[in-house]
């Protein structure tokens, strides 16, 4: 019995029943419950990201906030591609991102914004770069994951939970939904091993003074003067 | 007779056998059979290409000749004005491995690379990176070395890529050079040819007296200068204080690659003249040429400088792929714009992989290039209390950090959005659950934007956060204006 255990001790032996922990580049997510569930013990590094939405909205950006606040301490920019509506200065800042590193990057084509989180991914100074294409597919990814494993961004690629079902060359993918006040991540893919029971994370750690109890909206919930 | 050159001088010669063909060539890889005519009466070959060689054309043949055994032939008439322009680009160029250049003549350059050869770790290193250099630039040339330049311009004539670094062995294959290489009348040489006298060792086996009353002191000068035996100054060049260079290609062209090839002809040569001035471009012009419509501008803007001649190439490239040509390009133009000062950046003594900080820059500008000045943008907050207003677009990199103490979304919508059933931002299934509110929001009296409005935190019935306002004192109606995310 010792005598397997110390074989097992071996950091070459994997055990596939356990989670493979590997030396993965990686930047904390910020919660430790998903980094525990991800094979670098954060977001990856060098690797394109597929982050599966049930609907826009719904904290998939609150999720990133803690890595890219982390992110943008460090030399280069954090790029947004091609945002659904205007990334708001004041919130950004009040989750500690630089804004100095920050980029937006508007596109008139979806042809543009691949190209533009291609370029991106590839260049090597942008540490995140986080891209809303209005769609992709397998061969797309793939162009993107070689441009992340060459510049070691840590990229995002937006999609719908629709395309949960297509295959992806993408090594991490996450579908995200939304119950109450919790945000649900469940798992896809990821390097080394299986498949995980649905995560739920508070997005929202540091409450903000005083939540009033819910009201029924309908009737009118303030009365001016 | 006891003046020696400075210790340890050593000159390159760069010596451009057939620039006036090269000149054509140079912009494209095409190698279909060229001649350089010289204007006469009849015009005669004055030199060819490899491939035109080969159907027989040689120099000093007529015009009519070689046109008779190649119909093909692309024919183009010397221009000694812009041979000398393109030398001038060279030598600008050049400058940026040492300070002293000088025009030797309509087709030589020295450059003096004694103080220098350290930097570039080293004669071989050096003279490799000239070679190099000039090949990409698109020229052909004999570069040689020697202690003083009339013996590396000498060495240069006889065609030969040679190095020579101690005073022996120069005395030694000058000794074998012949006279016809010497910057002397051709009846002088032929005299001495008569006399037996072929190469430099048989003149300097003759008496130099004697020599000196024959044939002068200019050939004498020459020779001991070429020796070492006499100073040799050389006028330094100058370059321009602003570049600008024109390439004709060997055929008009529409496609955007062989443009580019030949752009970066043009953006080599003026990063190594803005290498000498410790300068970056922020501005440049591309003008393509047409045979018979107006020049079309491509016009290149840097928010930083740069000298980087494949980052320039790759924003040319983005610029010049939507631009829709009225006809092929015959001639690019390349003009310097504006320059600012940009130092060369100290080598890590251990390389951590990282890229220096200039180049974080370069995928900004290449974004730029494509998408748009416009579309590529830097956020900052603005200390206002209307949200519209409490945000600002900057310059890529130039924004300021910034602060913010209140729950503000992630997402702003552009323009707040009139509620209604059915909306495809707010999920409204079952009643919406209010999370934070009210926030009054009242200003902006003072000019034409006035806002009066209570925000609330609301939680829809798919379980987004989004940003209301009602407008006070008695709007009925709710705005989505944005998203917490």
């Amino acid at each position: 019995m010792s005598a397997l255990q110390s074989i097992l001790q071996n950091p070459a032996i994997w055990r596939g029943n356990e989670q493979a922990r590997v030396a993965l580049p990686s930047i904390p997510t910020g919660f430790p419950e998903l980094d525990s569930e991800l094979p670098g013990g954060g977001w990856p590094r060098g690797v394109v990201s597929e982050l599966l939405t049930e609907r826009r909205g719904i904290g998939e950006l609150s999720l990133l906030m803690p890595a890219l606040a982390e992110l943008s301490r460090q030399d280069g920019w954090l790029m947004l591609i091609a945002p659904p509506w205007i990334p708001y200065a004041p919130a950004l800042a009040a989750h500690g991102i630089r804004l100095s590193r920050v980029i937006v990057a508007n596109t008139a084509s979806d042809k543009d914004t691949l190209w533009a989180a291609e370029q991106s991914l590839r260049a090597g100074n942008c540490p995140a770069v986080l891209a809303w294409p209005a769609g992709v597919n397998e061969h797309v990814l793939r162009r993107l994951q070689l441009a992340a494993e060459e510049g070691g961004s840590f990229g995002v690629i937006f999609g719908e939970a629709m395309r949960a079902a297509l295959p992806s060359p993408a090594p991490l993918r996450l579908r995200l939904g939304v119950h109450q006040d919790r945000l649900s991540v469940k798992i896809l893919k990821r390097r080394g091993s299986g498949l995980t029971p649905t995560l739920w994370l508070d997005t929202e750690k540091k409450k903000t003074v005083m939540t009033p109890p819910p009201v029924r909206f309908r009737q009118p919930i303030y009365a001016s003067a | 007779m006891n003046l020696h050159p400075a210790p340890g001088m050593l000159w390159a010669a760069l010596r451009f056998p057939d620039l006036s063909l090269q000149l054509y060539l140079r912009g494209g890889d095409s190698p279909a059979p060229a001649i350089v005519q010289e204007t006469g009466n009849p015009p005669r070959v004055l030199s060819c290409n490899d491939a035109a060689a080969k159907t027989g054309i040689k120099p000093g043949m007529a015009v009519s000749a070689a046109h008779a055994l190649t119909p093909t032939l692309r024919i183009r008439t010397r221009d000694p004005a812009k041979e000398a322009k393109a030398l001038a680009g060279i030598a600008a160029w050049a400058t940026q491995f040492t300070p002293t250049v000088s025009l030797a003549s309509s087709n030589e350059i020295l450059i003096e690379i004694s103080g220098c050869q350290r930097l570039f770790g080293g004669l071989r290193p050096l003279s490799g990176r000239i070679r190099a250099g000039l090949a990409d630039l698109g020229y052909r040339a004999t570069v040689v070395l020697a202690p003083n330049p009339t013996a590396a311009l000498l060495l240069a004539r006889d065609g030969v890529d040679t190095s020579i670094d101690d005073r022996h062995a120069l005395r030694r294959t000058l000794a074998r050079l012949r006279l016809t290489r010497l910057d002397q009348p051709a009846q002088t040489i032929a005299l001495l040819a008569n006399l037996g006298v072929h190469t430099i060792g048989d003149w300097l086996s003759l008496p130099r007296d004697g020599l000196a009353r024959r044939f002068g002191q200019g050939m004498l000068d020459e020779i001991d200068r070429a020796l070492g035996l006499l100073p040799d100054p050389r006028p330094p060049f100058s370059a321009p204080p602003r570049y600008s260079a024109s390439l004709e290609l060997p055929a008009p062209v529409q496609e955007t690659e062989p443009l580019l090839f030949a752009a970066k002809r043009l953006v080599l040569e003026l990063a190594g003249h803005l290498a000498m001035r410790q300068a970056g471009i922020t501005r440049l012009r591309l003008e393509l040429q047409h045979a018979h419509h107006a020049p079309t501008p491509v016009l290149l803007g840097l928010s930083m400088p740069s000298r980087d001649a494949g980052h320039l190439v790759t924003l040319l490239r983005e610029k010049l792929a939507p631009v829709r040509l009225p006809e092929a390009v015959e001639t690019l133009t390349l003009v310097a714009g504006e320059t600012r000062p940009l130092g060369s950046h100290n080598q890590a003594l251990f390389a951590d992989g990282r890229p220096p900080r200039e180049e974080r820059w370069h995928i900004v500008e290449r974004l730029r290039a494509r998408l748009g000045v416009h579309a590529v943008h830097g956020l900052e907050t603005f200390p206002d209390h209307r949200p519209e207003r409490a945000y600002r677009r900057t310059l890529p990199g130039q924004a300021a950090d910034g602060k913010c103490e209140l729950q503000r979304p992630l997402w702003l919508l552009p323009q707040p959005r009139r509620l209604h059933p059915g909306d495809s931002l707010v999920a409204m299934d079952t009643p919406l659950v209010l999370l934070d509110g009210p926030e009054r929001l009242e200003s902006g009296w003072w000019d034409d934007f006035d806002v009066k409005r209570d925000y609330f935190v609301v939680r829809d019935s798919a379980g987004a956060k989004v940003w209301l306002y009602r407008e006070r004192p008695d709007g009925r109606d709710w705005f989505v204006h944005g998203v917490f995310a």
